[in-house]
């Protein structure tokens, strides 16, 4: 197990040239197994270079990152890159192998595992994203590009890391193969208690899955904290560029008319609970009145069916 | 790594030399590799030394940054003049085992080798960093007009350039995020022996010829989609045309040639 803690990091890209470029800003955060981490923000946030700081790709230019409590040297860096896995953005580019069985036993090349060892985790890490045995001895070119994502995110898997990172796994999966692969590893989280950093703009996925999220504005911290405390600061969120999911903007303006309503739903699931709750309890719409575009105000005559 | 390939890259200014026509650039620019390669005196290239750090000077801040790319280079040179020394035969400088292959003439050669081989460099960044890409193949495209009564057509040659010279740093960023992700699958780029090495850079490799072929043909058809159908009654939106800078260029070059040309065939 890993815990990875940030302390007021800062990053800057090429100091001292006329690029100079200051992408973070005092970010400070802490990653603990079994955690699903959300960081959100628009693009351009520093949600990229910010993932490149947990495997050690980048080093702050100041600011302290420990990892299970020590620093990181030069030698700590090799085994964490083994433990934190990262899957980057459109991770479909850097296939290059001549079969899919190749390609994502990569990782494990040196690792000084059996074959038969590569063989099982390679069908585990090929189960997990939903792809068919008989794809092993094709050539990830010819592919098509969900196809070929998949067997990416495979790649990383293969390493059973303790530390999943996830950068915009969303842009080019259809929904449901992107509910598949979330829900998978979601269950490795609870099961084997590995830390999952979810980077997206897309709010639903973290209302569903994140515990925490982060939210980055111009590579300084604009939110952090709990979900559901995050959604309901709808202000702050807009002004970082983001929007709570749409299901929790519905049920806000509907809070308006209904004032009996909970706040900080963020699943459809959680709504469809809440409006049973209601109408058990005897509220429905019908009994209220609502205040029309122009002025006048109404009973509404809506049936409880 | 990346972020030290800064030779050759454009730094936007507004000294004399950026202000200048990209067709007088690269004429003097020619003009000036033909005296670097002329001059066989020291005193010469002492001026020319002088003159190039006089123009970068006056280029401003961001142009001396650029000039520090040059470094990596310098290993080059060196290893240049190190082959020169040894390799050239000649009156031997003494006479005592492997030093008797070091000759005076090898000594001169390699001195002088590595003084053009900066010069080059430093003359040919001084236009690149001065010079937007895109009006550098639009002086070259100009440049090249009188190419057409032999069938060549300079349009075609310059959009290649720009093309390519355009998707320089785009494949660099993408080799670099490659590289990213193939280290973060625990892949090792640097070691082992040097067959190792290559076939250890194939992670990068495969992957950003996959991207530049794909980058080809998505730009291919952007250009076609936008009714691109070569130079062929092409109008533009920037006009070529000399200024006072191009004057004072002129007039500087012709200055040193004259200087340099006195000092190699009239004195003495």
């Amino acid at each position: 197990m890993l815990s990875l803690k940030l302390e007021n990091i800062s990053y800057t890209y090429q100091p001292g040239t006329p690029f100079e470029k200051t992408a973070l800003q005092n970010i400070s955060l802490t990653l603990e197994p079994g955690m699903f981490f959300g960081l959100a923000g628009c693009s351009g946030s520093g949600k990229t270079t910010l993932i490149q700081h947990l495997n050690g790709l980048l080093r702050p230019t100041s600011g302290r990152m420990t990892v299970n409590g020590s620093m990181l040297d030069t030698k700590g860096l090799k085994r964490l890159r083994r433990q934190v896995g990262v899957v980057f953005q459109n991770p479909e580019h850097q296939l290059f192998e001549e079969t899919v069985y190749r390609d994502i036993s990569f990782g494990l090349s040196g690792s000084g595992l059996t074959p038969v060892a590569v063989d099982s985790r390679v069908m585990a890490a090929l189960a997990a994203v939903g792809l068919d045995e008989e794809i092993l001895q094709r050539s990830p070119f010819e592919l098509s590009g969900g196809e070929k994502r998949r067997v990416a995110i495979a790649g990383v898997l293969v390493m059973n890391p303790a530390v999943l990172v996830l950068d915009e796994l969303a842009a080019g999966l259809d929904p449901g193969g992107r509910r598949e692969i979330l829900d998978f590893v979601d269950r490795l989280r609870s099961e084997r208690g590995i830390a999952v950093v979810l980077a997206t703009h897309d709010m639903e996925d973290l209302a569903r899955y994140a515990d925490r999220v982060l939210v980055l504005q111009n590579g300084t911290i604009a939110l952090n904290g709990a979900t559901r405390e995050i959604f309901r600061n709808v202000e702050a969120l807009e002004s970082a560029g983001l929007e709570p999911p749409e299901i929790t903007r519905f049920m806000m303006k509907l809070k308006k008319v209904m004032p009996e309503i909970k706040e900080g739903i963020l699943t459809v699931d959680e709504a469809v609970l809440e409006l049973k709750r209601l109408h058990r309890e005897g509220c429905w719409l019908g009994s209220y009145d609502t205040k029309l575009a122009d002025g006048t105000v109404r009973a509404r005559q809506f049936d409880a069916a | 790594m990346i972020q030290n390939l800064l030779m050759g890259r454009y730094v936007p200014g507004n000294s004399m030399l950026h202000r200048s026509d990209p067709r007088t650039k690269i004429l003097l620019m020619t003009v000036f590799m033909a005296l670097v390669f002329l001059v066989q005196k020291y005193l010469s290239f002492l001026l020319i030394l002088l003159f190039v750090l006089l123009i970068s000077s006056r280029a401003g801040k961001p142009l001396r940054n650029s000039l520090k790319g040059i470094r990596p280079i310098l290993f080059i040179a060196l290893f240049t003049m190190l082959v020169n020394i040894f390799a050239v035969k000649g009156t031997p400088l003494v006479e005592y085992g492997i030093l008797s292959h070091v000759s005076r003439e090898g000594i001169t050669l390699a001195v002088q080798i590595v003084l053009r081989l900066f010069l080059l460099l430093t003359g040919a960044s001084l236009l690149t960093a001065t010079t937007s890409p895109v009006s550098l193949t639009d002086g070259l495209e100009a440049l090249m007009k009188p190419l057409r009564r032999f069938r060549v057509s300079g349009h075609e040659i310059a959009m290649m350039m720009s093309i390519a010279l355009r998707f320089i740093p785009v494949l660099l960023e993408e080799a670099h995020i490659i590289f990213k992700a193939q280290i973060s699958r625990c892949a090792e780029i640097a070691s082992g022996n040097p067959l190792q090495k290559i076939r250890n850079c194939l992670p990068i490799l495969v992957p950003l010829f996959a991207s530049a072929f794909r980058r080809a043909d998505d730009l291919a058809t952007a250009m076609e989609a936008r009714c691109y159908r070569g130079g062929k009654g092409r109008s533009r939106m920037r006009r070529l045309a000399l200024s006072g800078a191009d004057y004072v260029c002129v007039a500087l070059m012709l200055m040193l040639s004259s200087a340099v040309l006195y000092i190699e065939y009239v004195s003495m």
